[in-house]
């Protein structure tokens, strides 16, 4: 994995003074090594490779949306050196099997690291724990579990699942959504759902099941994460748990910095997701959320469907979009050229948190010599029309066709080896 | 008219509105004579692409689209290759290789007939015949023409539209057309069946049914459907009614000339009461016939109809 050495000539780390940076053997180094290929990085911002906490890579079960292959390669491609698999796969990601079968197709892959994310409830049934030691303990090593795509809902469950992951120092990702009030649920409930006619998923189904979890992980002293937080409400559930010392840590994502529910006026299903696209005041406070570090983490919730998943009714149409080759644009966008962080605000939310909620080792570390040479280059000045049919993604449902996104990636780095240069994949 | 779909009523100016119910009142004519048929749409073909039974709105967009003279091809999904799985999208495909030059849509999901319209499948107009709990455009420009019609106008009419708001097409196109047209409106429900920010539309809204309907020119009442209430949206048909129902006690406080509408179909007992249905005050056959007199000229119009309707055609001459 460590065989070519780099000199990085000139590269911003975290947007501070250039200067130029070393890799060989996997790690930074001191001095230019022997015989290392010169990467002109000249106007360039270096981070640590992104940490994705919120992948879903369709594999098992679905290679027809997404393989684990196509998937890191995307990943690479939007800077990413480590994801975490969701693990709403067929079959679910609920046995040390499964989790490991992701896990060795990653490494075979070599794009990225991949941590698989264990299922909370056998089957995401929601009924009873699946077998969360057995995936801790294996190659796998999982510490993330979630029954992301649906709640775990009863309250009962969720309390010993947050107990039971205390053993192996894992942490419970919750999707909330009280059920009950989003039944045929198709888009936020406000004015708008009402003047579409499209049954609402109303803000306070997320807040309250998070209102409860952070009481939860109180009572239990257990790590929370609350996944894809997209509500004003959420946000301030979420710093009020903080303000107490409560063990939660949020994300929130690209889409929900950037989109609203008024794209949803001529019912194109590229705009249905789960949690919906929110409000212009939503959007405001997860930005200020994730600004002053209330919110942890950037997360993509990449969410890869075929083409025929959206090429119907909204009713019918798959809910998720793809993400993880415009997260890094669309955080250019929305908090870096507003102001609200900066580079080293970016490294904190998409690679060191995000690793350290996921505890995993050798990413989200800093660009300094002997660490791990996990990097991504970005040229900040660069934009793009974003192209569906150019994603590395084998799914183009991209809710930015056609929009101009500032920033590229021009070179990552995994463990020392470039998945990407000159701002393309590279082939192994 | 310059377009080329009927989606929304809320895409509809005043000179569009007036354009098709002044074209409707031309093509209502036809109706009383032996042959009721124009050739105006000779040659064109109309489709009633059905994705939900609803056998009076097909049979009055397939009488309309005949009195035209248009070949009419019904298309329904129920026992066709809908059901078995066939999509949206390839059923559109199948149109367009038919040569269709309007679609008639009733889909059950709301925004059927924009996805139908803007998804770039077909070329030909689409009618809305009914999108989920979003539209039925048709259903309120026939609404307004049968207003017109009993009250000689619509602007500054107070108008009344009661019960489930929340999950009702006809409410949502009648509040947008009937705002368009300068009449006042106030919709009446329980707070469950009223939508979030209805104070945000350009109407009124009111708990209560008995204080609106002195003052009111006419009361719609909507089609309350049963299993609304295991939803807990009303506790019992018999509460529903006594609140919210039209009998004869409560026509009375009606003024005069008021009117009393129902999109149909009614569900007697319930929303309305037998004795309400039949009276002198209800329109309700009449908005059927009317039903036909709009969709002639909404198809003609979306068409290319530029000039009068029935002015210079061989079996018109006789007027
Ligand atoms: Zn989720």
């Amino acid at each position: 994995m460590s065989g070519t050495s780099y000199v990085i000539k000139g590269a911003r780390v975290l947007g501070e003074e250039s200067r130029d940076l070393y890799v060989s053997d996997g790690a930074f180094a001191e001095a230019a090594p022997r015989g290392a290929k010169v990467i002109d990085a000249d106007g360039c911002i270096a981070l640590p490779g992104l940490v994705d906490l919120h992948t879903h890579l369709r594999e098992p079960g679905r290679e027809d949306a997404e393989t684990v292959l196509t998937g890191t390669r995307a990943a690479a491609a939007g800077g990413f050196t480590a994801v975490h698999a969701m693990a709403n796969t067929d079959p679910v990601a609920d046995t040390a099997g499964v989790v490991e079968q992701v896990w060795r197709l990653g490494r075979e892959a070599g794009y990225c690291d991949v941590r698989p994310v264990g299922a909370v409830t056998a089957g995401l049934k929601g009924e009873r724990l699946a077998e969360l030691g057995a995936m801790a303990d294996s190659a796998a090593r999982v510490r993330v579990f979630s029954d992301d795509g649906h709640c775990v809902s009863d309250a009962a469950l969720m309390r010993r699942a947050l107990e039971y992951v205390k053993a192996f120092g894992g942490v419970v990702a919750q999707h909330a959504q009280e059920p009950r009030l989003t039944e045929g649920a198709q888009m936020n409930e406000g004015e708008l759902s009402g003047v579409l006619g499209l049954q609402g998923w109303p803000a306070v189904a997320e807040e309250a099941i998070i209102a409860r979890d952070v009481l939860l992980a109180a009572h239990t002293g257990s790590k929370l994460h609350v996944c894809h937080l997209s509500t004003a409400g959420s946000v301030e559930i979420v710093r009020w748990a903080k303000s107490r010392g409560y063990p939660v840590t949020a994300e929130v994502t690209p889409h929900h910095l950037l989109l609203t529910e008024d794209l949803i006026r001529g019912y194109d299903p590229v705009y249905k997701v789960n949690p919906p696209l929110r409000s212009a005041a939503d959007v405001e406070a997860v930005r200020a959320g994730l600004a002053d570090g209330t919110i942890d983490a950037v997360a993509t919730d990449h969410a890869p469907h075929p083409v025929e998943a959206k090429d119907c009714e909204w009713a019918v149409a798959a809910m998720g979009m793809v993400g993880l080759e415009t997260a890094l644009s669309v955080v250019q966008r929305t908090m870096v050229e507003t102001g609200l962080l900066d580079w080293a605000g970016v490294a904190d939310r998409m690679s060191a948190r995000p690793a350290r909620i996921g505890s995993v080792t050798g990413q989200g570390r800093s660009v300094a010599t002997g660490e791990p040479a996990n990097l991504v280059l970005i040229d900040p000045a660069a934009a793009r029309v974003i192209e569906p049919g150019a994603l590395y993604s084998l799914s183009h449902n991209t809710p930015y066709a056609g929009m101009k996104l500032p920033g590229a990636v021009v070179v990552t780095l995994l463990h020392g080896s470039a998945t990407v240069l000159d701002g393309r994949v590279v082939e192994r | 008219m310059a377009k080329r779909h009927l989606l929304s009523t809320a895409d509809l100016t005043v000179d569009d509105a007036n354009l098709i119910l002044d074209t409707a009142q031309e093509l209502a004519s036809v109706a009383g004579r032996a042959i009721k048929k124009l050739p105006t749409l000779r040659g064109r073909t109309v489709v009633n692409l059905f994705f939900e039974d609803s056998t009076r709105t097909r049979i009055s967009f397939e009488t309309a689209a005949k009195r035209l003279s248009a070949d009419v091809i019904n298309f329904s999904a129920k026992g066709s290759s809908v059901s078995k799985g066939e999509s949206l999208k390839d059923t559109a495909l199948t149109l367009e290789a038919m040569g269709a030059d309007a679609v008639v849509v009733r889909h059950w999901a709301s925004g059927g007939a924009h996805r139908l319209a803007n998804a770039g499948w077909i070329r030909s107009s689409v009618v809305n015949a009914g999108d989920g709990t979003h539209e039925h455009p048709t259903q309120a420009l026939l609404d307004a023409f049968t207003l017109r019609q009993r009250l000689g106008s619509v602007a500054g009419r107070h108008v009344a539209i009661v019960g489930d708001v929340l999950h009702s097409r006809v409410a949502r196109s009648n509040v947008h057309l009937l705002a368009t047209l300068g009449a006042e409106v106030t919709l009446v429900a329980p707070p469950t069946l009223l939508p979030l920010g209805v104070e945000h539309w350009p109407c009124a809204s009111s708990y209560e049914l008995d204080p609106i309907l002195p003052k009111c020119d006419a009361v719609m009442m909507l089609r309350v459907q049963r299993e609304r209430m295991n939803q807990a949206f009303f506790p019992t048909e018999r509460e529903y009614s006594r609140r919210y129902g039209l009998q004869a006690a409560r026509m009375a406080l009606l003024p005069q000339h008021a009117v009393v509408m129902h999109p149909g179909p009614m569900n007697r007992g319930l929303e309305i009461s037998a004795e309400v249905a039949d009276s002198v005050r209800s329109t309700v056959t009449e908005q059927v016939a009317n039903g036909v007199s709009v969709r002639m000229a909404v198809l003609y119009l979306l068409l290319g109809g530029a000039e009068s309707a029935i002015g210079n055609d061989e079996e018109g001459s006789a007027r």
